[in-house]
């Protein structure tokens, strides 16, 4: 990162409901103008850590920053953030128009320029000819695009979205994620992302933060955190792992300590293939025991000798289509580089 | 539900009845108003609209009404203004003892009208040492209205949550923006449907009246009372009445309407 003052730096966030502490020690920075997504399972903290940026919660310690202003005791009218929120909270009794403007409004911007502009907010969003309508007679996609505008429209420094596409059917939402990577861009702020979807984070993402238990597990880019990932929990959430444990380590990877090989890396060759001579390359025998048509390619699920279950995600291309091996005797091949080596939980 | 031909018929009956005997006493008033007879001599000897005039002319029965309204209108607008605030804080904020405090702001409507009448008959006179008016009567009928207007608002405010309170505020409103733009006019239904029950309540109460009111202070019910009795009087009594009961239903009528989204609810 540069020596540019970070749109957001929390240092030693810490927020205790109670007896739980639903956000434990998190230090984070992130960048002006970065897309940075929060990623992990409910309960794991980062819809907390959100709403300690944009104010709505107090921290129990720690400090939340905006570039460069400590703004932790701060409402949350006084940050320069603006949220969209999970049901969106548009206002039920005001027109789009007047959802949209109500941060002008509330700024004191005469009733013109605030439609003027709301208008072009919503024209940003394609949203034009629905600025009479009421909130209660919009889509769910429409809805989500609406409250886009109304927290762009004020300009503010940084974007915080709380899963907002979680509501959306899988069509829609693969069509907002293009459109939110764009308005980015051409907004050119920081959009801080929370999100359970592994898919998501990793396709939208400058960077993404991995929690867990209220901690950030590992902090990385897309292509880090799928490649690298540094831990058992990482391995597992963001996209799926064959993980092995020790013992299944070393009697098969012939290293000690916790390891992950992707489903991709592995390789189902026939039992009779020649044995590998390339570097580093291994292989183990094992039975199919199931296989599953994809349609761009096939699961196929391997049970080796050595008492390992293993996942192997295969395409179908030009010279490979979908056939039933349950019961084949295969061979399993792998390269050495594509092993993860995972901190084990007793280092932790 | 399927029902069969004689449940139905069986239900149909009892509800009949139930009706029948709710409302036709109120019809017997209603045709007792134009009878010709002055002792509510049943079946009415002839029609005449003498009373209608008389009722209407009635200096007594006038000031009644407008003793009524105005002490309808100021407990209701006393209500109006510290249920929503009792509502807030007993929604938004937690602390030691909230639904104790929850019990004694419904209790009043659940006790005993003469319960509360003594009660503050013996507390404005005795203890505070303040002479009975129109004004101890508004502030008794306050203790009542207060528990609609409660109810209904906290049960808007449970449903609503604070979210599009965030919204107002993560948009740059500061507290009394949001209130006035966001918080009230969500409110706006649930507040009618309260402010309009509890004018209803204090309208044609009469126990609690009886005992905080001051001598000269005379509302509706109270001169019915007074009247009902009196020789050429009852006629009267039921044109005050029959008005009494066209002013009840309204405000009921428009909070039932406004009950699709808000329940109106004592």
């Amino acid at each position: 990162m540069s020596d540019a003052v970070p749109a957001i730096r929390l240092r030693g966030l810490t927020k205790d409901f109670g007896s739980v502490t639903a956000v434990d020690h998190v230090d984070l920075e992130i960048a002006a103008g970065e897309f940075f997504s929060m990623l992990g399972p409910s309960g794991s903290g980062k819809t907390t850590v959100l709403r300690l940026i944009a104010g709505f919660e107090q921290p129990t310690e720690g400090v939340v920053e905006l570039f460069g202003r400590d703004v932790s005791g701060k409402a949350p009218f006084d940050r320069d953030v603006n949220t969209v929120f999970q049901d969106y909270a548009l206002f039920p009794h005001l027109s789009v128009l007047d959802n949209v403007g109500y941060g002008l409004r509330v700024r004191g911007v005469r009733k013109r320029e605030r439609d003027e502009r709301a208008r072009a907010a919503l024209a940003s969003v394609r949203l034009d000819g629905l600025a009479d309508r009421k909130p209660a007679q919009l889509s769910g996609g429409q809805r989500q695009r609406v409250a886009l505008a109304r927290a762009t429209v004020v300009q503010p420094k940084a974007l915080l979205l709380d899963e907002p596409l979680g509501a959306l059917d899988l069509k829609l939402r693969e069509q907002m994620q293009v459109e939110l990577k764009q308005i980015q861009r051409d907004l050119g702020i920081t959009f801080i992302f929370v999100t359970h979807d592994q898919e998501e984070a990793l396709t939208l993402s400058d960077r993404v933060a991995v929690f867990h238990d209220g901690r950030i597990e590992q902090l990385g880019t897309p292509q880090e955190l799928y490649e690298q990932p540094a831990t058992k929990f990482v391995a597992d959430f963001v996209g799926t792992s064959n993980l092995f444990d020790a013992e299944r380590s070393s009697a098969l990877l012939g290293r000690t300590g916790v390891h992950s090989i992707r489903p991709e890396k592995l390789v189902v060759a026939p039992a009779d293939a020649t044995a590998p001579t390339g570097d580093g390359e291994r292989t183990a025998a094992g039975t199919v025991v199931e296989t599953i048509y994809l349609g761009t390619g096939n699961r196929v699920v391997v049970d080796l000798d050595g008492g390992a279950r293993v996942s192997v995600l295969e395409q179908n291309d030009r010279h490979r289509t979908f056939v039933d091996r349950r019961g084949e005797r295969v061979l399993v091949v792998w390269h050495d580089a594509d092993v993860v080596p995972l901190s084990s939980p007793l280092i932790e | 539900m399927r029902l069969s031909r004689t449940t139905r018929i069986a239900l149909g009956v009892v509800t009949a009845l139930v009706l029948v005997v709710v409302y036709l006493p109120l019809a017997v008033v209603l045709v007792n108003s134009f009878s010709t007879s002055t002792a509510l001599a049943w079946p009415p000897p002839g029609f005449t609209l003498e009373w209608w005039g008389r009722a209407f002319q009635s200096e007594g029965a006038l000031d009644a009404v407008l003793t009524s309204v105005l002490v309808a209108i100021v407990s209701t607008a006393i209500a109006l203004v510290l249920g929503t605030l009792v509502s807030f804080a007993l929604q938004r904020f937690a602390f030691f003892g909230r639904d104790a405090i929850s019990l004694l702001f419904i209790l009043p409507i659940a006790l005993p009208g003469i319960v509360t009448g003594i009660a503050l008959n013996n507390f404005f006179r005795t203890i505070m040492g303040v002479p009975l008016s129109i004004w101890t009567v508004v502030i008794a009928h306050a203790t009542f209205c207060i528990v609609t207007v409660f109810n209904n608002v906290i049960a808007r405010l449970r449903r609503q949550g604070t979210s599009l309170e965030e919204a107002s505020a993560d948009l740059g409103a500061g507290v009394w923006t949001t209130f006035r733009l966001v918080t009230f006019p969500q409110l706006r239904g649930a507040l009618l449907a309260g402010a309009l029950l509890a004018f209803a309540l204090s309208f044609d109460e009469i126990i609690v009246t009886t005992f905080t009111a001051g001598s000269g202070v005379t509302t509706l019910p109270i001169y019915i009372l007074n009247n009902m009795f009196r020789p050429n009087q009852a006629p009267v009594v039921s044109v005050i009445a029959v008005v009494l009961v066209l002013v009840s239903i309204i405000p009921i009528a428009i909070a039932q309407k406004l009950g699709g989204d808000t329940k109106p609810g004592r």
